[in-house]
């Protein structure tokens, strides 16, 4: 921090190439740090799912009740005979689902095959198309739930934003003190705001939908298909809007507030500079990065909330597909969702080295100095 | 004590403080008195055993909302042999008894539920039970004979002869104004007499009798479908929630602190080897994993506990807590503690992290409700603890019966309004304190 004036001197000193080289340098090796990071949250994964083996003692009891269960209804059969085709089918079951061989041997195949997002089979349950393939069921769920979140994130974060730079232009003021006040009703995730929206729009007052993404049968032409996901889409959106706009607008502010008294930006003012400028140029462009960052992190905090608000509006996501494998008790299914989760966090955790390292030339230059 | 008091000054000037702060007081208050009143074990066997409920309702709303919209819902009404009038004649071997059991229904709604509890006491044999319906109007009706032994019930309501011979269900067909026709049928309101005949086969024998009209309304909170009383539930829900965000937050934020501080005070390897974990618990989902956990291991809250503390103790807030700290480390007054001799443990523990300790306050009292959300959350998703009673149970029981589709909305305002009330106490505390610690908030 210290010695900051100098560097991005430096950093303009030197050609066009050697900027995009040192970014290229950056960016390679915080790919490879998150690869690793994520290896090893993986593995962790699998060796917690499977702790001791108790997971597989669990799944071989489970196969050697389901054979015996089977068998059992076919009349004509003598015991020893009965008991041989059990073990056998056992043995074959066994043999299908690699449970014969060592744990560490099988948590290192597990751990390639879940970088590669080969997911495995799920044990009951399967996708739309009828697919058995984890990944092909994740795959399936995953559009609806980037919608959903998507939509509601970007929703919250340009409304904070503009509300929070509009309130901090007049703090103080009525509407100022109401958001303050309203903030800790955000201590409420998205999920209990729901419960009460679908109590109250659709059946207190039935103007919408309570749960499901499109209306059975879902509509023929494009557009009205659209229509219906709109509608569906609007309580749930609103439930994560009211849980985090509030607290959102009211950190911001804060923060605008802080930034809007700093010398350069007193200056600007005393320079008779419009006040639309000042905040675009003065107070939004140096606060940019810790902005992006807060969405990012944001965003990381929402995967999780995910599964409950999907839950509780019957949203075909990955939640509700997490919620349907508890019940299944389907192992496979729970492990890659928990991979899959665990790669879009680091996905986002990439996304925010990237755009930070664009938005601020410091960390590409030094990369350990200005931490996030 | 010079800091405690300035900062209770200070407090009292934000009603937002005070509002929470009491709103907390209350809570822990009512955590305390459930403790005391229903003791662990008991709730732990009550909430599981059907028959300790079987007096009770099912799917009965409280009485303060039915009377608060002008209702008048019949509670719970049950008519015992004890208080009624007995007629008794012996016979070779035996006893004949006559017992009325009358009852005043003066009530705009139905009984949800219509039942005969009996018990033959001082033999073994079986005795003959018959049983006739008189109204207010004047009208009787038989009931049929049963055959009774030690100890039995008469599930009126579930009587199919019965309903057939009503032309609805008995429970309203034995209290309609006109027995037949209409899709909406009046409450005919006035004294009920049910008459029992029974012969039993012993001269000592005698028979206990209570017909049980079961209402629509339950005390302050309802009942659930297993006739549970949902009070005691939303009772114990208090200390579950506040032990598991209290000590979810504690071991989170102290562990975390302590790690950071140790990382920022020893650097090099161990403070490269506290960021890398950091960055793997990062991309760790807690809730994904607290979910495998619950599915495949046990639901038990504290189990659940030890997860979320041991994914908290390496979380993002270490990234914060470093470069809060990082500044203090060359302070001038821990190169003073270096020079006469601290250990490395005392600089960190007494030096380090009560320097930025009152900034971490604020934020600790505003984390706890996260957690007793995240219990709720849990519970909601199907692994709430196996025997504990919660709000995010009842929340749970409630989804799973469709209280919302069934008009029972009692039964999940109530937890939720639990649930909103500790957030709101938590993060209404939090973020007055927030602007006491942290000056430059105070601008508002």
């Amino acid at each position: 921090m210290v010695n900051l004036p100098q560097e991005p001197a430096q950093g303009q000193a030197g050609p066009d190439m050697r900027q995009a080289y040192l970014f290229g340098i950056f960016v390679a090796r915080r790919l490879v740090a998150l690869v690793i990071t994520v290896m090893i949250g993986v593995y962790l994964t699998i060796v917690v799912a499977n702790m001791g083996g108790q997971v597989d003692e669990l799944r071989l009891i489970q196969i050697r009740a389901d054979v015996a269960e089977e068998v059992r209804g076919d009349p004509g059969i003598s015991p020893a005979e009965r008991q041989a085709f059990i073990d056998q089918r056992v043995a074959l079951e066994i043999d299908r689902l690699n449970l014969d061989q060592p744990f560490i041997w099988r948590s290192f195949d597990y751990l390639r095959r879940a970088m590669l997002l080969d997911l495995g089979r799920a044990e009951q349950m399967h996708s739309d198309h009828g697919s058995r393939q984890v990944n092909r069921i994740i795959v399936e769920r995953l559009p609806a739930t980037l919608l959903l979140f998507g939509t509601a994130n970007l929703l919250v974060f340009f409304v904070s934003i503009l509300a929070a730079l509009a309130l901090s232009r007049r703090y103080g003021s009525a509407i100022d003190r109401a958001v303050v006040a309203l903030a800790p009703t955000s201590a409420a995730p998205g999920w209990f705001y729901g419960i009460f929206l679908i109590l109250i729009f659709a059946f207190v007052i039935p103007i919408a939908p309570p749960g499901g993404m499109v209306a059975v049968p879902p509509p023929e032409d494009p557009l009205s298909y659209a229509l219906s996901v709109l509608r569906h889409m609007a309580l749930p959106v609103l439930a994560i809007f009211i849980s985090s706009i509030f607290v959102s607008i009211y950190s911001w502010r804060t923060f605008f507030l802080i930034h809007s008294s700093e010398d350069y930006v007193e200056m600007a003012r005393a320079k008779g500079l419009p006040e639309r400028m000042i905040e675009r140029r003065y107070i939004l462009r140096p606060t940019l990065p810790p902005i992006i960052t807060s969405f990012l992190l944001m965003l990381i905090g929402l995967w999780s909330g995910a599964i409950i608000l999907e839950q509780v509006f019957n949203w075909p996501g990955l939640g509700t597909l997490l919620f349907q494998a508890i019940g299944h008790r389907d192992t496979p299914v729970i492990i890659g969702g928990v991979v899959i989760f665990a790669y879009l966090l680091a996905l986002t955790v990439f996304l925010l080295d990237f755009l930070y390292a664009l938005l601020d030339p410091r960390v590409r230059i030094n990369p350990g100095g200005v931490g996030r | 004590m010079t800091v405690r008091r300035p900062l209770l000054g200070r407090l009292r000037r934000y009603p937002s403080a005070v509002a929470g702060l009491v709103v907390i007081l209350f809570l822990v208050g009512m955590a305390i008195y459930t403790v005391i009143a229903i003791p662990y074990s008991q709730v732990l066997q009550d909430w599981r055993a059907g028959e300790h409920w079987r007096m009770n309702p099912a799917n009965a709303g409280p009485v303060w909302t039915d009377r608060l919209f002008g209702g008048n819902a019949p509670p719970t009404l049950t008519i015992s042999s004890d208080a009624a009038n007995v007629e008794a004649a012996g016979f070779e071997g035996g006893r004949q008894v006559r017992i009325p059991l009358t009852f005043d229904f003066a009530y705009d709604d139905f009984p949800s539920e219509l039942t005969l509890f009996l018990g033959v006491r001082g033999t073994d044999r079986p005795a003959f039970v018959e049983a006739t319906w008189h109204r207010p109007d004047g009208s009787e009706m038989r009931l049929g004979a049963h055959r009774i032994s030690a100890d039995d019930r008469i599930a009126i309501s579930q009587d199919r002869a019965l309903e057939g011979r009503l032309g609805r269900v008995p429970h309203i067909g034995l209290f309609a104004t006109d027995p037949g026709t209409t899709a909406r049928p009046d409450v005919l309101q006035g004294t009920y007499r049910l008459t029992l005949d029974a012969v039993l086969f012993d001269e000592e024998a005698t028979l206990d009798a209570a017909l049980v009209a079961f209402g629509r309304v339950h005390g302050i909170a309802g009942t659930d479908h297993l006739r549970r009383d949902l009070m005691v539930a939303l009772l114990w829900g208090t200390p579950v929630a506040l032990a598991f965000g209290i000590l979810a937050a504690v071991g989170t934020t102290v562990t975390t602190l302590v790690i950071a501080a140790a990382g920022v005070w020893f650097g090099g390897l161990i403070d490269a080897a506290i960021q890398r974990l950091t960055e793997v618990t990062m991309i760790l989902p807690i809730l994904p994993v607290l979910v495998m956990v619950g599915t495949l291991y046990s639901t038990s809250i504290w189990l659940m506990l030890g997860v979320v503390i041991a994914l908290g103790i390496f979380s993002a807030s270490i990234k914060m807590y470093r470069a809060m700290l990082l500044p203090i480390r060359n302070a001038p007054y821990i190169e003073a503690a270096r020079a006469y001799g601290a250990s490395d443990a005392r600089i960190v523990l007494r030096y380090m992290i009560p320097r930025i300790l009152p900034v971490l306050i604020p934020g600790f009292v505003t984390l706890i409700p996260t957690y007793v959300f995240l219990e709720a959350s849990l519970a909601v998703l199907g692994l709430g603890d196996p025997v504990l009673p919660t709000w995010g149970k009842i929340l749970n029981d409630a989804q799973m019966q469709g209280a919302l589709y069934n008009g029972f909305y009692y039964w999940v305002v109530a937890p939720a309004a639990l649930l909103m009330l500790t957030g709101l106490g938590f993060a209404l505390f939090g973020f007055a304190l927030d602007r006491i610690f942290n000056p430059r908030l105070r601008s508002a």
